[in-house]
């Protein structure tokens, strides 16, 4: 093998030019779409970051219906007291979770005393929200970062709509599941900024406080939303939770519950599974460019050594060889556009890194880019660009090896 | 017994519905560690009857036997282990391979077809280099070296698996005049050595004039055979 690698070796620096120019094809192909890939993917992660952790968690847990009518924030819907502390139970079991914060979830009237309008209310536990969402409090842009009882976070929309300034009071008016309407008053701790872009009513209070808007004698929450120690096990421990919350009750319970990752909840997700499918096509064009160059060169090899092949098989040289020495040819030449391509693309996305360009997502101004080198990525370009050569190879090589010697020692 | 065996050969070669006869009927035997040659006009079949001796084509009708095996069974395969174990092969322009060195050229059919150990190709390439005189120009590359050092190396390479036969078609076709004398005193020297049959195709009286079994063909028949000068065989 050693000696047909050799062959192989010099046979491509026989034609210096042409096997550079080839090589330097597969290296942009390579250079482009690892750089498109990682800068893509980390903005993408970096983006389903800031959507599961200001606002969403990785995971969600809700009662069987309350999604789909989650415009409505149904409080018919909530898990109730019992349901909630076995959920508790069973999360505080898996060695997955980091951490899980309860929601209460309403709607209500907010007022200035001046005016009025709508909002969409979060009861929760402060710390263990921020340890669920943990960007939360870099949203607060105004105000202060701890969440007391009484006290209220208010979106920038309503800020700003309203004219309500922190340390204002305001009244929050809601309906409980009876019918009947409570009010209570809050002083605004803080004005929240949107994670997605303009727009959100979303306010967030203390759970006891909601509790009490909504005369709840005892804990009811609409979600419970978990941050993961692993991101990458987001799919395995949705599929163990659906599993395991059907224990909750007991097989004869009514009650049902469903398990949601952050992908059935944000709209953001088909933008991600956009850039996967703009990924994919950026791979299938580097697959393009090594076939078709690769094959233009080991057809052009074949045609200009076809003598050369008539003499080695001439001499004996075994069909199966022959076919070796091209697709050797073909696999060192992917190999050499793809070391080369790796090493340029790693220094580029170095630079980036260096660069520190900044970009907006929604409110969130000044997001560093941080390019992330996915060793994943770096792996499956390069197998990608190794096998379509060894591929591209195959046709070529094939002719060769099947070439009758007497004609090929004839061509002239 | 005789090495090769040739019993009412016939080539024909069809192109659409033209037939060229390339060889009719020929019947001949050549002994072992001879030296052969194959004289005629251009057309007369020479380079096709080689091509058939050395198991590179296939007879249209009669026997062909090489060393004992009818070449007409052979599928490719068979062919190339045939020619790797039997034959060697010299060319009218040397055919060298341009991305191996004088020494890797004569190691390439131990080395890529006889799959011969390293400790034991080194010692037969030098043997060889050392009987063609080449000793110092074995890192050399085809480019580097004279039209008639080729054509030595090409001898060398055909010798270095100790062949049963070689085949040379018009070796000595694109020397001067001393070069080819040369070329076909080295191969005498490597048929004395090594007992080795050398059959040619060729003009060059240089050559008939050293065989010692000439063969004469004209349109394709064996017109007559008579003892070369160089002959003990004949």
């Amino acid at each position: 093998m050693g000696n047909l690698f050799k062959i192989a070796v010099r046979n491509l620096w026989r034609y210096k030019r042409r096997t550079l120019l080839t090589a330097s094809l597969i290296t942009m192909g390579v250079i482009f779409v690892l750089v498109f890939i990682s800068v893509s993917g980390s903005f993408k992660n970096m983006m389903v970051g800031q959507i599961t952790d200001s606002m969403l968690g990785h995971v969600q847990v809700h009662r069987q219906g309350y999604v789909a009518s989650i415009d409505n924030l149904p409080l018919n819907l909530n898990i109730k007291g019992q349901g909630f502390r076995q959920l508790e139970a069973l999360l505080k079991q898996q060695p997955e979770v980091a951490a899980y914060s309860p929601r209460l979830k309403f709607g209500g009237l907010f007022s200035t005393f001046v005016e009025t309008t709508n909002i969409r209310l979060n009861g929760i536990y402060p710390e263990q929200e921020f340890k669920t969402v943990p960007l939360l409090p870099g949203r607060v842009s105004q105000g202060k970062r701890t969440l007391e009882r009484g006290e209220i976070y208010l979106p920038d929309l309503l800020h700003k709509g309203m004219g309500a300034k922190v340390g204002d009071t305001v009244v929050i008016v809601a309906t409980n599941q009876d019918g009947s309407v409570n009010g209570k008053q809050f002083k605004v701790a803080g004005v929240l900024e949107s994670a997605t872009g303009p727009g959100g009513r979303d306010g967030y209070v203390h759970i006891e406080d909601a509790m009490e808007i909504l005369r709840l004698e005892e804990l009811e929450v609409s979600e419970v939303a978990i941050r993961l120690k692993d991101f990458d096990q987001l799919h395995p421990f949705t599929a163990k939770m659906e599993r395991l919350v059907k224990s909750i009750g007991g097989p004869k319970s009514p009650v049902r519950y469903e398990v949601h990752s952050w992908e059935k909840l944000s709209p953001f997700f088909n933008i991600a599974k956009m850039i996967n499918l703009l990924t994919f096509f950026i791979k299938l064009m580097l697959i393009a460019i090594v076939l078709i160059s690769i094959m233009n060169v080991m057809i052009m090899a074949v045609y200009e050594r076809i003598r050369e092949i008539g003499t080695i098989a001439a001499i004996g040289t075994l069909p199966g060889k022959i076919l070796s020495m091209f697709v050797l040819e073909g696999f060192c030449l992917g190999v050499l556009g793809t070391v080369v391509g790796n090493l340029v693309g790693g220094i580029i996305l170095y630079i980036v890194n260096l660069s520190r360009i900044s970009f907006e997502f929604g409110q969130q101004k000044g997001l560093i880019l941080f390019v992330q080198f996915n060793p994943r990525d770096l792996i499956v370009i390069s197998l990608i660009v190794i096998l379509v050569s060894v591929l591209a190879s195959l046709q070529p090589a094939f002719k060769a090896s099947r070439m009758e010697p007497i004609q090929a020692l004839r061509h002239v | 017994m005789a090495l090769i065996e040739a019993n009412e050969l016939n080539k024909v070669y069809e192109a659409g519905e033209i037939k060229v006869t390339a060889l009719k009927g020929l019947t001949f035997e050549i002994e072992p560690a001879s030296f052969v040659s194959f004289v005629g006009p251009s057309g007369s079949g020479k380079t096709t009857l080689l091509n058939l001796i050395g198991c590179l084509d296939k007879p249209t009708s009669g026997l062909l036997k090489v060393a004992g095996m009818d070449i007409a069974r052979f599928n490719r395969k068979e062919g190339a282990i045939f020619r790797g174990k039997n034959l060697g092969f010299i060319f009218q322009d040397f055919n060298l391979i341009p991305v191996l060195s004088v020494y890797e050229n004569i190691e390439y059919p131990l080395m890529m077809v006889q799959n011969v150990p390293a400790a034991e190709r080194a010692q037969r390439v030098s043997v060889l280099l050392e009987a063609i005189g080449m000793s110092e120009q074995g890192q050399k590359f085809p480019d580097q070296i004279s039209g008639g050092q080729k054509q030595r190396v090409a001898v060398a390479r055909a010798l270095v698996t100790n062949p049963r036969l070689v085949l040379a078609d018009e070796p000595t076709a694109n020397l001067d005049s001393q070069t080819a004398y040369r070329i076909i005193d080295l191969m005498k020297r490597m048929r004395d050595q090594f007992q080795t049959t050398f059959i040619f195709s060729t003009h060059d009286q240089k050559i008939v004039g050293e065989a010692e079994v000439i063969y004469t063909l004209e349109d394709g028949e064996l017109q007559g055979r008579e003892a070369g000068k160089g002959g003990i065989h004949g």
